[in-house]
């Protein structure tokens, strides 16, 4: 690997105009993106961005990096052949909720289980932006659009549940503004092994705009978010003044109060991010009646890897006896 | 006639004579259960190992375990081999041998008159007389005079054979699965053949079972030895056929399949790639997968079994971004699905080879029968103008060369490359010289090298291919995509006359590939004549017969394949000129045909079949004498 001069956020910039609709999520997301990279020393020869079709799909060609603008859906399946093509590349896909979770799922959920190292950023705005504004599979039921004049009928999908069920290894979840919280969620991602997925809510200004603002609005934040640290208990509230317990009998979450009827922080749940169960959990709260859960969800322990690395060949003459042999190999016969 | 049942005991009295002959047809029938493809593929071995030319044609059903009995749940494996060269897997069958009623009834048609017909009378019982649709034994009944007919009790002396072996632990219904083992003896007995490469690999299939190899064996010298030894029915003989007088060389036998896996991977060494063979199951195009995944000993072949076909092709296409050789391959209904992702290729240019192993549709269709119905789809089948490079294998042997070529054209020309074989290819096989590896050209393909003045679109001035440089690469940070890109920077780009621009250039690019590959030449016959039959595919054999018969008969035509679809060959429009009348025989409804008469403006005239089946010769020349001036 080369050694990589120390890189501003700006020289990850390329000279094309960025063409999202001013005040989009994903300038935010795209500022931190750079950001990331130059804090970690990011070599641009070795990361490439990937991505399918949708407004955040557009992202490679902001990036001064490699970068390929595939088709819609597919980005995982691309950056699986990249990735055993090149194990070395630092692969970023880019993706939105329909390429995602709709057209794409199936190479999502197959991403995810065979755990291809590479970080996978879902921007979830929950409808569709570049076609514009249908539902989307997040859509909530009853999102009025142009596809869906009486309100879309269908149950939302999941993003976490989904890849908690995948089999994902490393699951997290961050918002577009949240700056410095993006930013280390996405340094957590690049850092793990395997496939890191992580949702992060984008406001897409234009078709639905504001639909994430009672979990992200500064008024309710504290109430609505629980930033979780592996290690810590799970407090929350603009004062820290709440926390989850377990509740065996309905085996579900609690907030409690700290201090209401002997509630201490040491009888809180404590978050272990190796534990897929209280991510499954974690996951699922959506702000309302328990706070969103943001940070790292679920970080799998260890797990073996089983696809072996790319087989490594000799080259030139000595392939070529190798082929010569397994030519011949089995019954052959002279003709004189 | 009341066929009388071979008398085991008839012991021989004369020794055996050889009839000597040129060629003859065998087909092995029997219930899916009944081992007839390891049958015939071990008759071929014996076969290719006593020096004799060949082709086979194995057909079976779609259902893994068809229920037992019924005509449904037929397989057969065919065989023509013969001291000359052998084109075809024949049309008419010499010997048949039908293991229960249900392969009688549905074989029987395709026996000669005179033919020999070897069955296991212990299978005509009543259950199965019903299954297969007899109402009489056809054992017992008149219908079968014009037929000379060997009907054994098989079962019977199958198990005779084995109780006679000391020691095994075996059960009755293991022994009965010996019975193909036994009719095999008996047919390589009839042909003169030696049984030692089977016994050879039976003890290598059951290494871990040696009770089974045993019995195996033994019911395999068994057959053998009745014919050795019995006197059978006064009108069966004993045949020899001389060795082929094919060119000198090492030989193998080699199918479809793995012709393609193995010029994929020998392309792949040329190239100086490492290869990525993504793909979803699919038949007859699974078994390709299946080599290349057993190809682990050092070849530099990954394999990577997609969730779909979409994520096969397009798993491809990453690959071949992120500096590998990315193939895939399918058969129609699979490719129909990497349309779209085919079409990204060619928009990215991005070298991917797509291997399809036609078969029979629409949709399902007829997903273990042959046909050829896939060339609109190969050539046309993408939305947009979309063209990429088109090839066609004729034989299980040119399966390589075309693979090799494939590899070569892709890479070269930074292009996708279709390459079509079909399942009557990838399944049959045929003996083959086999090529010298080391001997070969490279044509080495830079994947991480920056040309001065790099942008992702400029060009090579003779090819017109664009540089790959792959992610990793020092200097040549760049973005590519699926949207139009201007000509040269590949920067997004929407502007009319650089989407017209880029479209020309696409399709110049393919078009000028004419110019670096074989121009058409004549297969058989003269340059010109009263008729021109073009093929390409499979139908190269019985063309390749149905010419050589007219010819001899006097006949001014010519047999043209094609191997290269698209582009077509420069010459090929000057070429067909020279016949008074071009004939296309095809196994689809008319589709080269389509294309020659849209390029060249001729009046070729089609000759359609879609039975599942491959052309009988005299199909072809029946045809070609009404062109002829004859009336057939
Ligand atoms: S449509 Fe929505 S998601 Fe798309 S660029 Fe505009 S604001 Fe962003």
């Amino acid at each position: 690997m080369n050694v990589v001069p120390e890189l501003k956020p700006d020289d990850y910039a390329t000279d094309q105009e960025v063409r999202w609709c001013p005040g989009c999520g994903d300038y935010a997301i795209l500022k931190a993106m750079r950001k990331v990279l130059s804090d970690v020393g990011a070599d641009p020869e070795q990361t490439v961005f990937i991505s399918g079709i949708g407004c955040a799909a557009r992202f490679p060609y902001y990036m001064e990096t490699y970068g390929f603008h595939t088709i819609h859906g597919r980005a995982a399946a691309i950056a699986t052949g990249t990735k055993l093509a090149n194990p070395d590349l630092d692969i970023w896909l880019v993706s939105g909720d329909g390429d995602s979770l709709s057209i794409g799922g199936n190479h999502l959920m197959h991403l995810l289980r065979r755990d291809i190292d590479l970080t996978y950023l879902l921007f979830n705005n929950e409808i569709y932006g570049l076609t514009k504004g249908q539902a989307s599979p997040t859509s909530r039921p009853g999102t009025v659009t142009p596809s869906s004049p009486s309100g879309s009928y269908d149950r939302p999908a999941h993003a976490v549940a989904f890849a908690l069920g995948s089999g994902a290894g490393f699951i997290a979840r961050s918002y577009d503004v949240a700056q410095p919280h993006l930013v280390a969620t996405m340094k957590r991602a690049r850092e793990h092994r395997g496939t890191s997925f992580v949702e992060i809510l984008q406001n897409c200004i234009v078709y639905n705009a504001d639909i994430f603002a009672d979990v992200t609005d500064k008024k309710v934040a504290g109430d609505a978010q629980i930033h979780l640290e592996h290690g810590a208990p799970l407090v929350f509230g603009k004062d820290g003044d709440k926390g989850l317990i377990f509740d065996v009998k309905t085996l579900s979450l609690k907030a409690v109060a700290l201090g209401e009827g002997g509630v201490a922080e040491k009888d809180l749940l404590v978050h272990d991010e190796t534990n897929a169960v209280l991510a499954g959990l974690l996951g699922a709260m959506d702000g309302h009646a328990l706070p969103m859960a943001l940070g790292v969800i679920y970080c799998a322990p260890e797990r073996p890897a089983h696809r072996p690395a790319h087989p490594d060949r000799p080259r030139g003459d000595a392939m070529a006896a190798l082929l010569d042999a397994h030519l011949r190999k089995g019954h052959t016969w002279h003709v004189a | 006639m009341n066929i009388q049942i071979q008398d085991p005991a008839a012991e021989r009295k004369t020794p055996v004579e050889r009839q000597s002959i040129e060629a003859a047809v065998v087909r092995f029938a029997g219930d899916s259960g009944d081992g007839m493809q390891l049958t015939g593929s071990q008759f071929t071995l014996a076969t290719a190992v006593a020096g004799n030319d060949l082709v086979t044609f194995p057909d079976f059903p779609a259902e893994i375990r068809a229920p037992v009995g019924t005509t449904f749940g037929v397989s057969t494996f065919q065989i023509n081999f013969g001291s000359r060269e052998i084109r075809t897997a024949g049309d008419r069958l010499d010997v048949l041998v039908a293991m229960n009623p249900a392969a009688l009834i549905t074989n029987l048609e395709d026996l000669r008159p005179d033919g020999l017909l070897i069955v296991d009378a212990s299978a005509f019982q009543d259950r199965n007389l019903k299954k297969a649709g007899y109402e009489t034994n056809p054992l017992e009944e008149d219908d079968l005079d014009r037929y000379r007919v060997l009907a054994l009790d098989i079962s019977k002396l199958t198990q005779a054979t084995v109780k006679a072996v000391d020691g095994v632990q075996v059960t009755n219904k293991e022994i009965l699965r010996t019975k193909n083992m036994w009719a095999l003896g008996l047919v390589l007995w009839l042909f003169g053949r030696d049984v030692a490469p089977t016994r050879q690999w039976l003890g290598v299939k059951f290494a871990k079972l040696e009770d089974i190899a045993t019995i195996n064996i033994a019911a395999l010298e068994a057959g053998f030895a009745f014919g050795e030894t019995t006197e059978l029915a006064h009108n069966v003989h004993a045949y020899e056929v001389p060795p082929a007088k094919l060119d000198a060389g090492e030989y193998r036998n080699v199918t479809g399949a793995e012709g393609i896996c193995w010029g994929l991977a020998t392309g792949a060494h040329l190239a100086d790639l490492p290869m990525i063979y993504c793909s979803y199951p699919i038949t007859p195009a699974s078994n390709m997968l299946h080599i290349l995944a057993g190809m682990t000993g050092g070849f530099g072949i990954e394999t990577f079994q997609a969730e779909d076909e979409i994520a096969a092709v397009t798993a491809a296409i990453g690959a071949s971004y992120g500096g590998a050789l990315g193939v895939t391959g399918s058969s129609g209904p699979g490719i129909a699905l990497k349309t779209e992702g085919i079409g990204l290729a060619v928009a990215t240019e991005l070298p991917i080879v797509i291997v399809n192993a036609q078969r029979g549709g629409p949709s399902t269709g007829l997903p273990t029968k042959t046909e050829q119905s896939d060339l609109y789809q190969a050539v046309f089948g993408r939305n947009a103008d979309c063209p990429l490079v088109v090839l066609a294998a004729r034989s299980p042997g040119d399966c390589f060369t075309m693979a090799v070529e494939a590899v070569r054209l892709a890479t070269k020309y930074m292009t996708p490359v279709m390459l079509l074989s079909d399942g009557y290819i990838a399944n049959s096989s045929e003996p083959w010289s086999i090529p010298e590896v080391a001997g070969m050209t490279p044509f080495t393909a830079q994947t991480n090298v920056v040309p001065d003045n790099f942008a992702p679109y400029m060009r090579d001035a003779d090819t017109l291919a664009r540089p790959w440089v792959a992610p990793g690469t020092p200097g040549g940070i760049h973005r590519i995509g699926g949207i139009e890109r201007s000509e040269t920077t590949g920067n997004v780009s929407y502007d009319p006359a650089n989407h017209q621009t880029m479209t020309d250039l696409r399709a110049r690019k393919i078009a000028n590939i004419a110019h670096d590959v074989p121009e058409q030449d004549v297969t058989r016959g003269d340059g010109a004549g009263d008729l021109a039959i073009v093929g390409w595919g499979s139908t190269y054999g019985p063309i390749g017969r149905a010419v050589t018969n007219l010819r001899d008969e006097g006949h001014k035509l010519a047999h043209i394949h094609i191997n290269n679809i698209w582009p077509l060959p420069r010459n090929l429009g000057a070429l067909l000129a020279n016949y008074a009348a071009v004939l296309v025989p095809e196994m689809n409804n008319g589709q080269l045909v389509t294309l020659l008469r849209a390029e060249y403006m001729i009046d070729a005239r089609s000759l359609p079949k879609v039975s599942g089946k491959p052309f009988n010769v005299s199909e072809i020349e029946d045809a070609a004498r009404e062109f002829l001036g004859e009336t057939s």
